[in-house]
């Protein structure tokens, strides 16, 4: 028998069925969309995820005030992070990372009758390094500017657009609480990250920020306080000894035993990408296993086909073995048409699957990717679905003599 | 030229072993025609899926042109259904949705034969049973007489040795039924092609060349037809033999 010749008679009991066919092709379809569909929206959370909380910096070390949430929320008693607290890490650890302090706050940012919906921050020369932000144009915040408490901002490239809607806003004036400040550079955007605005920027120099701006709110008890302190480790093998040294200056510098709380976080960036991905791990997983029952309900949906037809199907084998068809030949057949039919429906599920995943994205809900993992894993089972419920009760058909299959009622 | 020894075929029905053949021997030569007949039950069925090689024996040899059928494997089996015999069923079993031609064509798929050959020897099976103009038509568009014609083309296609129908005229009217009995003497007188169809109707039987009455799983009369009917002879009790008229009130009997 030569195998063209079983694939035309397999395609021909397809098309004279149409039916039936396409009711079988109509689980597979379902189940292999919704598969690659809600795994693509689960790895696309992920990555987004990852992405943005790898584009924070690498190695990074944060300080910040206030340690346990419950707390901050109580008010009143938290300790704040002191300048000095920045100058006492600086140097414990300032030979194995780079240290920035940083004092964010609220301030109204404008261009004329254009406002930006950025936090002002107050950041030293090495900030912008240490956040891996580069710069587009310009130049960066300088020591000098800190000494001279210079009215000079560098703008991210969202707030830049906010402000000066495409015009170049080198040279040009902006007022921060009605003061006029000059800009002075421009950073590279780092792009969207689903997690933080990370373009929206207003970079001021530290000292500025304490003596023009702030004033008395970034004072407590009389001396300059930081809203955090951010490390760029050297080495990521270095990144819990720098911590452990941070803390342990942190405590000393606030006369803290080690077993008080300490009221400051101190987080790396691989903690809270662990955490992260975890969380949308087990997000992943969750919508996977709604796939897994999708294909599964789709199998059953083709088992169910199956069984019903297979009266019909029975008494078809018994007349095709009594014009004289081998057995091995219509399981060849049967086996055709389960693959043909499965691999058309796992086609038509991927593109309609893959339909959905670009529609969710473009709509801007979340960035979906399509993996080719998922697309091979669910060909792969709803081949392997359609197999065993379209091949099984071929084979037992095929089994029986020609009368007892020409007889089954 | 088939031949049996010695057939037996016992089945299980629930707890009951049904003994449906008794050591039957029968010889058929190549070239006759021939009916076996005999009430519901009596096993005529089961030796005609025997010798078509649909079933097989429990007991007792078979042979097909010298061949033992017993000794042979699934695969020769399938060869012998393929190149020896032609089946036609009572329930005419053709592929619904699928056109009469391309039900005709179907053993070829199994015989090795180009499309086109296909095509040509259907087309020329379908005319020896006079349907060429109804080859595109669909089952459900075919009376019932139609449906049988093409079930005659389909075993007639591969050009087998021996022409086997179960009660070919069972679902079928007499004016039908008279049409397949006059295409089957047709086949055997023009082409000396072998028939051999079972009947437990005595009327339809008297059509053929020799009578094989089979009862209880044993044959009990085998005898020739002195002047065989002519297709189209009008259904009287004069021209039913005493012997046959004794099947025909065993045959009231086991249907009450």
């Amino acid at each position: 028998m030569n195998p063209f010749e079983n694939f035309r008679i397999a395609l021909r009991a397809i098309s004279a069925n149409k039916l039936r066919s396409g009711l079988t092709i109509l689980g597979i379809v379902i189940g292999v969309a919704a598969v690659v569909a809600l795994m693509a929206v689960g790895q696309g959370a992920t990555s987004g995820i990852t992405a943005s909380v790898e584009g924070m910096g690498t190695n990074l070390i944060t300080v910040s005030s206030g340690g346990r949430s419950f707390q901050r929320m109580a008010g009143g008693s938290a300790t704040s992070l002191l300048y000095s607290d920045y100058e006492a890490i600086l140097a414990t650890v300032g030979n194995e990372a780079a240290v920035t302090p940083y004092y964010a706050g609220m301030a109204s940012v404008k261009n004329g009758d254009r406002t930006a919906s950025a936090t002002l921050t107050g950041v030293l020369p090495n900030y912008t390094r240490v956040n891996a932000y580069s710069l587009a144009s310009g130049r960066l915040i300088t020591d000098q500017d800190n000494l001279q408490k210079s009215r000079v901002v560098v703008l991210g490239a969202t707030s830049a657009e906010d402000l000066f809607a495409g015009l170049n806003p080198l040279g040009r004036e902006i007022q921060i609480n009605g003061k006029n400040f000059s800009v002075v550079g421009v950073l590279e955007a780092k792009g969207s990250s689903g997690l933080t605005y990370q373009d929206d920027m207003v970079l001021i120099p530290l000292q500025t920020a304490y003596e023009v701006v702030f004033g008395a709110q970034a004072k407590s008890r009389g001396k300059n306080t930081v809203s955090g302190i951010a490390l760029s480790a050297a080495d990521a093998d270095q990144v819990d000894l720098i911590m452990a040294n941070v803390e342990f200056t942190l405590r000393r510098e606030h006369s803290l035993t080690l077993t008080e709380d300490l009221p400051f976080s101190v987080s790396s960036q691989s903690q809270m990408l662990a955490s992260l991905t975890n969380i949308s791990g087990t997000l992943t997983t969750l919508l996977g296993a709604i796939a897994g029952i999708s294909l599964l309900v789709g199998g059953i949906g083709i088992m169910n086909i199956t069984l019903v037809s297979v009266r019909e199907r029975t008494r078809e084998i018994g007349l095709r073995k009594a014009v004289g068809a081998p057995k091995g030949v219509i399981l060849f057949q049967f086996l055709t048409e389960t693959l043909t039919l499965s691999i058309l429906g796992g086609i038509l599920g991927v593109l309609i699957g893959w339909g959905i995943a670009w529609g969710v994205s473009s709509a801007g809900l979340i960035t979906t990717s399509v993996s080719s993992e998922v697309v091979i894993l669910s060909l792969g089972m709803a081949t392997v679905v359609g197999l065993i419920f379209g091949i099984y009760p071929a084979y037992q058909a095929a089994s029986l003599r020609p009368i007892e299959a020409l007889k089954y009622e | 030229m088939i031949e049996t020894e010695n057939i037996s075929k016992t089945y299980r029905l629930g707890d009951t072993k049904v003994r449906a053949l008794r050591k039957v021997n029968l010889r058929v030569e190549d070239g006759e025609m021939l009916a076996i007949v005999g009430p519901s039950g009596s096993g005529k069925s089961t030796l005609l899926a025997i010798l078509g090689c649909l079933d097989v024996p429990t007991k007792g040899v078979y042979r097909i042109d010298g061949q033992e059928v017993m000794r042979m494997n699934e695969r020769q089996l399938a060869a012998i259904r393929r190149k020896k015999i032609g089946f036609v069923f009572q329930q005419f079993n053709l592929l619904p949705r699928t056109s009469a031609l391309e039900n005709v064509m179907l053993p070829l798929y199994y015989s090795g034969v180009s499309h086109r050959a296909r095509q040509a020897k259907a087309m020329e099976a379908l005319e020896r049973v006079g349907l060429a103009e109804r080859a595109k038509s669909h089952p459900n568009q075919l009376s019932g007489g139609e449906q049988q014609r093409v079930a005659i083309a389909r075993a007639l296609v591969n050009e087998p040795a021996i022409l086997l129908a179960d009660e070919p005229t069972g679902n079928l009217d007499t004016h039908k039924g008279a049409e397949i009995v006059a295409i089957f003497q047709k086949l055997n007188r023009e082409e000396g092609q072998t028939v051999i169809y079972v009947t437990h109707d005595p009327f339809i039987a008297r059509h053929t060349r020799r009578i094989v009455s089979i009862q209880d799983g044993r044959i009990v009369r085998d005898e020739p037809v002195e002047h065989p009917l002519a297709a189209g002879t009008p259904r009287s009790d004069d021209i039913l033999g005493e012997s046959l008229s004794t099947t025909v009130e065993e045959d009231e009997e086991a249907g009450s």
